[in-house]
């Protein structure tokens, strides 16, 4: 919220950048992000930047993306959950005992279709109802948030363990695995239509905070600077969706799709996979939050206490309550991702989320996120965990060591504050 | 002169706060009538800020009553004080710096569209109107307000309290960060807000300021009240005697 303002029209238009007002951080990040995928591209000789790769990059970083936006709110307010992973791990394994255990005692039979929401609606109140009392326990008795969440890592770790005997459960639900990633995709019509439909709200947007500021006599960007806007818009959701598409099913796994119908494939019959659900459910969670974010008073609460919490105080907002709200917001994001990644793999694992935390704190703070509380942006933590994930697994096709991709990644997070920092001063920004 | 026959807008009686065994406000009684300007004198620690903050909701007293037109208020904590249509422009200004003007006005307040989302267009147009009044050369109104300077931040801090119709303004030291043409502003603005009706108690350093700005003085030293002046009946050694000494003028 704070970037975006600060990109606004008073300081004078220097450059074509500041006509578009874009917010020149992101604009980094995207550079950033960019350069990582052109050097893996040259680097596996053309690999990375198949449909193929790019589709799973993006289902692989799905579940650290979506902890990553919640994240940003409790760093915002100045605060940190260590706890992300193992609470994860505990939503995952409440839901897979769900599915699997309790609704098939009470008589529900393997498939039937409330399961999965069953199962979900579980995990997310065993999400929001955690995260919740850590927040309080934040919020009301005042321990810092840094040693309730480390605290809560190995607790939440652990009942996971507890609860699953430290058992591998599965296979999950099959309409629940359909949330996974690769096994639940909206295919190529679907894909289009979608992307036919998030360009027009694209378009409606833009339009909207036009005629707003024209309506109070504000002073707007040229219209071609708009037309600029919408015409980037549409690039980049209808080329997401056309290389989505472009990714086709295997025909071995066609012909068996339609030989369970009992049909035969015609041949020359394919297929592309299109959006994931997973995908969807992430970009349903972005839109949401910034919403939040931007235009919602929570959200304005938010960072307001994180930019000055005695002001916030002052102003007469509950800044505890706040803090409940933000961990509670960060628990039901814990179960969704645990969701998708227990999705994905078809089952609930002890080890799942180990070491998200990690990834998710990193994602945040790559993306823009400020430690010191009161800046940071949804769409920056998601690149962050974008720009994360490109380079483990662009690493990992090119044949890094493991140990030497560990050690990039850690660089990589310390040198992307940094450049953060050297930047807001320069800019003034701090 | 404000007219203080009827009852006071503020009456703070006998108010006493302490801190870990250490008595801030020590049974103070002070009050407030619609368009003065009572000023708030002592040293750093007296507990003029402490008392005041007991007004804004800020701290919540240990002992002692408020009253506003004469009935006792219950003021726990900045939302109460609102509701009684108290403002405060703090020392610190109490601003979310990572936020714009706009946004800093209508902090808590916020202004929603019918969806209930926050309508931001419509805020920015309200903080246009009341900074041209104001401060006719403020222009950042998209900026977060740590890019301000020390009088448009003042600025912001006093168009938060204005805007909301106060009734009873709580000044605390308005005009400590700023220049002279600043100070001007404000000085001009309370004469303004006075003539409108508004109660303000003015906590000052400067004695020149209170003796231009102030009808009546309260002075406290060490957490007590030495005494309560009216400014046209004493001089600025007097006062400065009570807020050195402690002791209340003679004749």
């Amino acid at each position: 919220m704070a970037e975006a303002k600060t990109s606004g029209a008073s300081a004078g238009r220097r450059n074509i950048f500041q006509t578009l007002e874009f917010d020149t951080r992101l604009l980094g990040m995207v550079g950033a992000f960019i350069l990582v995928c052109i050097v893996f591209n040259v680097l596996t000789d053309g690999r990375f930047l198949t449909p193929r790769n790019i589709f799973n990059l993006t289902i692989q970083t799905v579940s650290v993306a979506i902890m990553a936006t919640g994240m940003v709110f409790v760093i915002v307010t100045r605060n940190i959950d260590l706890s992300v992973g193992a609470l994860l791990a505990t939503c995952s394994a409440m839901m897979a005992i769900t599915q699997t255990q309790l609704l098939p005692g009470l008589g529900l039979d393997y498939g039937n279709p409330v399961i999965a929401p069953l199962a979900i609606i579980v995990g997310l109140l065993t999400g929001a109802l955690i995260g919740a009392f850590q927040g309080w326990i934040v919020g009301y008795l005042t321990v810092p948030a840094f040693i309730v969440s480390l605290g809560g890592l190995l607790v939440w770790r652990n009942v996971a363990w507890y609860l699953t005997s430290g058992q591998t459960i599965g296979p999950l639900d099959d309409t629940f695995q359909t949330l996974g990633g690769i096994g639940g995709t909206l295919g190529v019509t679907g894909s289009w239509i979608f992307g036919v439909l998030a360009t027009l709200v694209a378009w409606a947007a833009i339009a909207n905070a036009r005629k707003a500021r024209i309506s109070h006599e504000f002073p707007v960007k040229p219209l071609w600077a708009e037309g600029v806007l919408m015409a980037l818009s549409a690039v980049a959701i209808l080329g997401f969706v056309a290389i989505l598409n472009a990714y086709e099913v295997p025909s071995r796994v066609l012909r068996r799709a339609f030989e369970a119908r009992g049909e035969t494939m015609p041949e020359g019959f394919t297929a592309g996979y299109g959006i994931p659900y997973s995908v969807l459910l992430l970009i349903a969670v972005a839109v949401v939050m910034t919403v939040v974010a931007r235009r919602t008073r929570l959200g304005r609460y938010i960072f307001a206490t994180g930019g000055n919490p005695e002001a916030a105080e002052l102003s007469g907002i509950n800044t505890r309550l706040l803090t409940v709200k933000v961990f509670a917001v960060m628990g039901v994001l814990c179960a969704l991702a645990g969701m998708v990644a227990s999705a994905r793999l078809s089952f609930h694992s002890n080890d799942i989320g180990t070491l998200d935390e990690l990834r998710v704190i990193a994602a945040a703070v790559i993306g823009g996120t400020a430690l010191a509380g009161g800046i940071g942006t949804i769409y920056g933590a998601i690149l962050g965990a974008l720009i994360m994930q490109s380079l483990q697994s662009g690493m990992a096709m090119v044949g890094v060591d493991a140990p030497f991709q560990n050690i990039v990644v850690g660089v990589v997070l310390v040198l992307a504050v940094l450049i953060d920092i050297l930047y807001r001063k320069r800019t003034g920004d701090a | 002169m404000a007219d203080r026959t009827g009852a006071p807008l503020v009456e703070m009686r006998d108010v006493s706060v302490s801190f870990g065994g250490i008595k801030a406000v020590d049974h103070v009684t002070v009050d407030l009538y619609p368009g003065e300007v009572v000023g708030l004198l002592g040293h750093n620690g007296a507990g003029k800020s402490t008392l005041i903050k007991c007004l804004s909701g800020a701290y919540r007293m240990d002992s002692g009553e408020i009253l506003i037109d004469g009935q006792k208020a219950e003021i726990g904590n900045p939302r109460d004080a609102r509701k009684y249509n108290i403002e405060t422009i703090y020392q610190t200004l109490a601003l979310a710096d990572n936020l714009d003007a706009a946004s800093n006005l209508f902090l808590g307040r916020e202004l929603v569209t019918p969806t209930g989302l926050v309508d931001d267009a419509q805020m920015e147009a309200e903080t246009r109107k009341i900074m041209a009044r104001l401060n006719p050369n403020f222009r950042k109104f998209q900026d977060p307000v740590k890019a301000l300077s020390g009088g448009q931040r003042q600025s912001v801090a006093i168009a938060r309290a204005v805007y909301f119709n106060a009734r009873i303004l709580i000044m605390d030291e308005p005009t400590a960060a700023l220049g002279p043409q600043e100070t001007q502003m404000v000085a001009e603005l309370i004469e303004q807000l006075k003539a409108q009706g508004l109660g303000i108690f003015l906590i000052e350093h400067d004695i020149h300021n209170v003796m231009k700005l102030c009808d009546r003085a309260s002075v406290m030293k060490n957490g007590k009240l030495v005494g309560t002046v009216n400014v046209g009946e004493v001089t600025d050694e007097d006062i400065l005697g009570m807020i050195i000494l402690g002791k209340q003028p003679h004749g």
